[in-house]
């Protein structure tokens, strides 16, 4: 096994905090089982780690693995990522196509390395017909940086995508044009919204918060009773309770009862 | 009616009315809870509101006592209480209106000058008191004073009246807002 593909393990297991690390070795699955079990999981992390290491090297672990790694941890630490949204769209006379995720993956990798030699792509399914793809930039001259990836995660049956924040700007205008070409679109728009939630970016955009009549997915609804009924106390009067409810009403109907996505940050333009 | 007036209405049978006004509609309505768990032998009653004039259509009972609430966090309240200050009739400043000024600890938090309200307070010759509503104890204290207050109001302690309380709490502040 390659020493920078080792290296590179280790420091992703590292990362992973002990309470997680056996749900998200196991979710990695590159270890089986019973060679789990061989490892003690009470010495400290970097022995741990160690074992763990040598474990990957018997089973010769390439470079592929390891990035499933990275995706996996990433994907239970999303909130440590900026997520950008992109929205695609096609020509308005085009049909829409089936969805095809091998050919989606396979287009978008070919478009990647026909204009760079240099890059490492990695692809994960998730649930609700998504994939998390994982992208390391190199240069020309430059072997791909694995500490560095950028992220997209794309929900095949939504023109969305969300991606990771890039400190390498200038390969934006290349992964939007993979994006779009390998799955049919004909252009994209970079969306004004940026969060560290991807839940509350995915309830803004698939406009998943506001319905009501939402009974499958529905959490049991806030409890949004008026301060007003908790303290039945008849001796205190509320003098602007009218005004009170009413508020209370339009709030309701406007946002419905279910949790809200999380605002961070707000930012307005005025227009003249 | 727009205007608050202290006398336009009879008193009911031992009952003790106090109107609370301020934006913070959470820590008034913790003080009214506090309030209400005092003991007293008097009926107690406690409006909360978040600003004057008052909406007509509520029936109520005569007013003894009035507390202004100011949060100096909040420069919004300290805004919202001086207009609600026009609505109330001068008479009731004779004893029967009082200033409260919560979140003075968190100094840091601060967007009102204490001197701000100390002036204010001083222009309406009304006493002032500094209580942090968020913490449960200085809010009990607060609470039983102002229960006493109240009964002083309504004229249900004999021998003492509001004027009378007024000239009481106010020797021991003269000199501080001519310092200012």
């Amino acid at each position: 096994m390659d020493e920078t593909v080792a290296e590179f393990i280790k420091r992703t297991i590292l990362k992973i905090p002990m309470t997680e690390m056996m749900t998200i070795l196991k979710a990695w699955d590159f270890l089986p089982e019973n060679q789990l079990q061989t490892v003690n999981f009470r010495q400290r992390k970097e022995s741990l780690v160690q074992d763990l290491v040598l474990l990957c090297e018997s089973k010769r672990a390439s470079l592929r693995d390891a990035a499933l790694l990275d995706i996996i941890y990433t994907q239970f630490h999303r909130h440590q990522k900026v997520w950008d949204v992109f929205q695609m769209s096609k020509e308005p006379g085009e049909d829409v196509d089936l969805f095809d995720m091998e050919r989606f993956k396979s287009s978008f990798e070919k478009i990647l390395r026909r204009a760079l030699k240099n890059v490492t792509v990695s692809f994960r399914d998730a649930e609700e017909n998504a994939v998390w793809i994982r992208i390391a930039w190199g240069t020309q001259y430059r072997k791909p940086n694995q500490y560095k990836p950028v992220y997209v995660v794309y929900y095949s049956q939504t023109p969305y995508a969300f991606t990771s924040f890039c400190h390498l700007k200038s390969n934006t205008p290349l992964l939007s044009q993979a994006l779009t070409v390998a799955s049919n679109h004909h252009k994209i728009v970079k969306m004004d919204l940026r969060s560290r939630y991807l839940d509350s970016l995915k309830a803004i955009v698939f406009k998943q918060y506001n319905q009501k009549f939402e009974t499958h997915n529905s959490t049991m609804p806030l409890q949004e009773t008026l301060e007003l009924d908790m303290h039945m106390d008849s001796r205190i009067i509320h003098e602007n309770r009218i005004e009170k409810e009413r508020v209370q009403r339009v709030t309701q109907e406007t946002f419905g009862d279910y949790p809200q996505p999380r605002l961070e940050f707000a930012q307005y333009k005025v227009l003249i | 009616m727009s205007v608050l007036r202290p006398l336009d209405k009879q008193p009911g049978l031992n009952t003790a009315t106090i109107l609370l006004v301020g934006t913070e509609d959470a820590l008034l309505q913790q003080l009214a809870d506090s309030m209400l768990k005092e003991d007293c032998a008097s009926e107690l009653r406690v409006h909360l509101a978040r600003s004057l004039p008052l909406p007509s259509s509520v029936d109520r009972p005569r007013i003894d006592l009035i507390v202004f609430v100011v949060n100096l966090h909040s420069k919004y309240s300290l805004r919202n209480v001086e207009e609600s200050l026009h609505h109330v009739d001068a008479t009731f400043f004779l004893g029967k209106a009082a200033f409260l000024a919560t979140g003075a600890g968190r100094e840091s938090h601060c967007s009102v000058h204490r001197n701000t309200i100390v002036k204010l307070a001083h222009t309406y010759r009304s006493p002032l008191f500094f209580c942090d509503l968020e913490i449960e104890g200085f809010r009990a204290t607060m609470a039983q004073r102002l229960v006493r207050m109240l009964q002083i109001c309504a004229g249900h302690v004999p021998g003492v009246s509001a004027l009378n309380l007024l000239s009481l709490l106010r020797s021991s502040e003269t000199l501080a807002p001519e310092d200012l």
